[in-house]
């Protein structure tokens, strides 16, 4: 007992004599198990309080609503457990599926183009005959220090008809200005703005996996007479496919949570509207209309269909690549 | 003849070979450069000349702009830089650290409810920004922080992928034996963190807090819920409301470009500096492990 105060009192003398050594001993396997979660513990506090109790909290808004009681003027709200009459609500919102048709066809063109043009990037960086690499791969990688509200801002203005470059060029010849925010020009404007800001990001990650790849590989193909092309399309793609399956997954998530950008574009054209993506009917359910239970259900079917869709990505990346194996 | 011939055209395409991956890149550089440039020269702009010249020829409002956006809401832009600052700087470093502990500790301990630690944070990351963002605003009102500076630092500073590039980092930097090494000379499990496994996590580190501090500066969504003082707003929002305000006056236009232009600067110096520091890689080696 007396060993092991005296010991506690000294932590940084391990040399106390022998009969210190065995409670000594039995401390170290204490703090050693204590020491992890420690560790830890700030990240799991700050878990449970800004992740899991806002998602448990959600979730049960989402099977809630508010209901007047009693008559006229002087009722009441009360809230009251509305079974999943908020979550029909959703799903037959006419609304919300337009906000789903749009945030798709955003999709279908800004993640192509966007993995498309990276992968394309981070081959050509990776090519030993290119020039230029080291200016090239900052250049295209500048937009990503650029918050999206702020490249919606900069792109917005060079959309707008009275300050566009573009369009300065096409009314100079005759032919007026381009539509970029009317209708179908909207969802490429848009996506042009996801492209930007993302192509640099995902060039770089599929560049570093690129370089992973050890060099005897290549030699090997080139000695048996293969081009650079091939080797690409060969080696160099398949090998690859983990941070593909990554920079999907992040396009895929960036993708469904498109806010900031049709949001600051919206006070320069009139085909944005408030519900144009269903980001932006969670705000206006949450904070304009005063609908939280709404609010509530639709941020729960967005966050389950996120991980559904990651979810079968991996699932699908996964089955294909392990039956590659066999 | 014939040899001379191949070796002709062996050289025509190995100049081909190199001229079309350059064309391509640059093409690319350009595309990325096009509107930093166009944000640049319509700076320089006086208000009458944006609408009017043509958008790459530099103007003649540059200091008349800027003194606008400086004492426009009584220099309203210059809090909202300093917000930005603020909420990325001391959100990064602070995220940067519980990351790090995290990481360290699942990487190298081994511990009941590792596993149920580990993958309950990693499928945070799945979870939309917004599904957390409005229960976060309805409890932190609840405990009335809503409004303040810690309603936009507190829910960011947890950053599942953060934790999740610490223990790849740690579990490949962080050497096993050297842990065992400083357990045997005496050291506490604190000690061996602080000296051992943090030095060798640096890199790591800077990757963590690089994208922590790009990810909270770009952050639009969060402030814009949780926030109702103009003056504690960030860029992001402060802009954005300029520009909402700015579609009934042509005016405030300049000022947004402007505003765009100064706040663009000190994040791309930024990258340029941290670029050789950072280790990308993780992404791309991390889903292997």
């Amino acid at each position: 007992m007396t060993a092991t105060t005296a010991h506690r009192a000294a932590p940084g003398a391990p040399a106390a004599g022998t009969p210190a050594v065995k409670p000594a001993r039995r401390r170290r396997r204490s703090t050693t198990l204590f020491a992890p979660y420690i560790f830890v513990a700030p990240a799991v506090v700050l878990f449970v309080l800004f992740m899991l109790v806002p998602i448990i909290y959600a979730a049960y808004l989402s099977f809630t609503a508010y209901r007047l009681e009693g008559g006229g003027i002087l009722g009441t709200r009360v809230q009251v457990f509305a079974g999943f009459e908020n979550y029909i609500a959703v799903f037959t919102d006419p609304t919300l599926l337009t906000g789903f048709r749009n945030l798709a066809i955003y999709g279908l063109i800004s993640v192509p183009i966007t993995l498309g043009l990276a992968l394309l990037f981070a081959l050509l960086l990776d090519l030993p005959s290119a020039r230029a690499k080291r200016f090239s791969q900052t250049a295209i990688f500048i937009p990503y220090a650029v918050p999206g509200v702020i490249a919606a801002l900069l792109w917005g203005f060079m959309y707008l008809p009275s300050t566009s470059p573009f369009s300065f060029i096409t009314k100079a010849l005759g032919w007026g200005t381009i539509p970029f925010l009317d209708n179908p020009g909207i969802y490429g404007a848009l996506a042009n703005i996801a492209v930007w800001g993302g192509v640099g990001f995902n060039m770089i990650i599929i560049y570093t996996s690129l370089r992973g790849i050890p060099e005897e590989i290549y030699e090997a193909a080139r000695l048996d007479g293969a081009g650079e092309v091939a080797i690409a399309l060969r080696i160099k793609i398949p090998m690859a496919i983990p941070a593909l399956v990554l920079t999907g997954i992040f396009s895929l998530i960036g993708t469904l949570q498109l806010y900031g950008e049709p949001t600051t574009l919206k006070p320069m054209t009139d085909v944005i509207s408030q519900t144009w993506v269903p980001l932006m009917t969670i705000y206006r359910n949450a904070f304009l209309t005063d609908d939280l239970s709404g609010a509530a259900a639709l941020s729960v079917v967005l966050a389950v269909g996120t991980i559904a869709l990651s979810g079968l990505v991996l699932w699908l990346t996964n089955r294909r690549s392990s039956g590659a194996s066999k | 003849m014939t040899a001379v011939a191949t070796r002709e055209r062996a050289k025509l395409a190995s100049r081909r070979g190199k001229v079309i991956p350059t064309a391509i890149l640059l093409i690319g550089a350009a595309y990325c450069l096009v509107p930093v440039l166009w944000v640049f020269t319509a700076t320089t702009k006086a208000p009458r000349e944006l609408f009017t010249t043509f958008s790459f020829l530099p103007g003649t409002g540059l200091f008349e702009n800027l003194s606008e956006l400086f004492s426009y809401g009584g220099g309203q832009y210059g809090l909202w830089a300093l917000n930005s600052i603020l909420y990325a700087g001391i959100g990064g470093v602070v995220s940067t650290f519980v990351s790090t502990m995290a990481g360290y500790a699942l990487a190298k301990y081994e511990f009941k409810g590792r596993n149920l630690i580990f993958y309950s944070i990693l499928g945070g990351v799945l979870i939309p920004g917004i599904t957390l963002a409005i229960p976060q605003y309805l409890l932190l009102s609840q405990v009335g922080l809503a409004g303040g500076y810690l309603s936009v630092l507190l829910p960011l500073i947890i950053s599942p992928f953060g934790i999740y590039l610490s223990r790849v980092y740690a579990s490949s930097a962080v050497p096993q034996d050297m842990i065992e090494a400083a357990r045997l000379d005496g050291a506490s499990e604190v000690m061996t963190f602080l000296r051992i496994g943090l030095p060798m996590m640096v890199p790591g580190m800077v990757t963590v807090f690089m994208l922590q501090f790009v990810g909270i500066w770009n952050n639009f969504l969060l402030p814009f819920i949780m926030l109702s003082d103009q003056n504690s707003y960030p860029l992001t929002v402060g802009l954005y409301t300029l520009l909402a305000r700015g579609s009934g006056s042509p005016a405030l236009y300049s000022v947004a470009i402007s505003g765009a232009a100064v706040s663009v600067i000190p994040l791309i110096l930024l990258m340029l500096f941290l670029q050789r520091f950072w280790r990308l890689d993780l992404l791309s080696g991390g889903l292997k492990g």
